[in-house]
């Protein structure tokens, strides 16, 4: 729990930083969209996307992190579809609605996070009913 | 590279180690926060705890020391509660629940070379274009 805490302590303060930086709220599905679309402000998306993956390589470097995915490749691919199409879609993710936006007392994004929240449980539940897959 | 790359490259980094301390860049753990069951892992609370009391404190802080201006830092927000938002939502949480990977989690373990990562960001992707050929929920500061 002290290090969720402290994890997320970081998260918070980044966001913040990638406010000050570039007037943009810090949501990954949106700037990972952004550094795609308009070239006016794509660099400031890559450079901190770039980020993101140094910080991976960093602790691959200093640790062994979870790499390898408990969960067929096949499973992962239709997950990443649903979660980009999802969070296109309903504008944002657990960044974007879910530490930024209640963070500023977004009642959208409460709404949003809690229904993210809701299917994502309710995901796990019938995939622990058919039990096709290893329990993590 | 200019201030604003900079200063996004250093919120990157700095939001990517939060992730990795909080544990969250482990799919396990946050399978494990929406697995309601006598296995119930509850730490995804204390992250999302602990980065909106810091965000929203800054957040505070620096309204207040801009005075009057304070309302320009931010961008503009949508309220609206319409249908996008729910339906993307609920999609994306059944991905998330399927995989334990949210965008920026999935964007980390690139660099930790896992190539269940990349099979997922490249998923991710086409998701992202193919989101964007429907009506969509349009953030504040984007034109409608």
């Amino acid at each position: 729990m002290l290090t969720g805490l402290v994890g997320g302590a970081l998260i918070g303060l980044a966001a913040t930083v990638y406010l000050l930086a570039t007037g943009r709220v810090a949501g990954v599905s949106g700037i990972v969209a952004g550094a795609l679309g308009d070239r006016e402000a794509r660099g400031e998306r890559i450079a901190f996307l770039a980020g993101l993956v140094g910080a991976g390589l960093i602790a691959a470097a200093v640790s062994s992190p979870a790499s390898a995915h408990p969960y067929p490749t096949a499973v992962l691919i239709v997950a990443g579809v649903l979660v980009g199409t999802g969070t296109r879609i309903g504008g944002g993710c657990t960044s974007g609605h879910g530490v930024c936006g209640i963070s500023r007392l977004s009642i959208a994004s409460l709404v949003a996070t809690a229904t993210f929240i809701a299917t994502g449980a309710a995901t796990v539940a019938i995939a622990n009913l058919f039990a096709a897959r290893p329990t993590p | 590279m200019n201030r604003r790359q900079l200063g996004a490259l250093a919120a990157g980094g700095l939001f990517g180690v939060g992730l990795v301390v909080s544990g969250m860049t482990d799919p396990r753990n946050v399978i494990g926060f929406l697995d309601f069951s006598s296995r119930w892992n509850p730490s995804l609370i204390a992250v999302m705890a602990g980065a909106v009391a810091v965000h929203a404190s800054l957040l505070a802080l620096l309204a207040r020391a801009a005075g009057g201006r304070g309302a320009r830092l931010l961008p503009p927000r949508n309220p609206r509660i319409d249908r996008p938002l729910i339906l993307g939502s609920a999609l994306f949480g059944v991905g998330w629940g399927l995989s334990g990977y949210c965008p920026g989690p999935a964007i980390v373990s690139l660099g930790f070379g896992a190539r269940t990562a990349f099979a997922f960001a490249a998923a991710m992707i086409v998701g992202i274009i193919a989101g964007g050929l429907v009506p969509r929920r349009r953030a504040g500061c984007e034109a409608p």
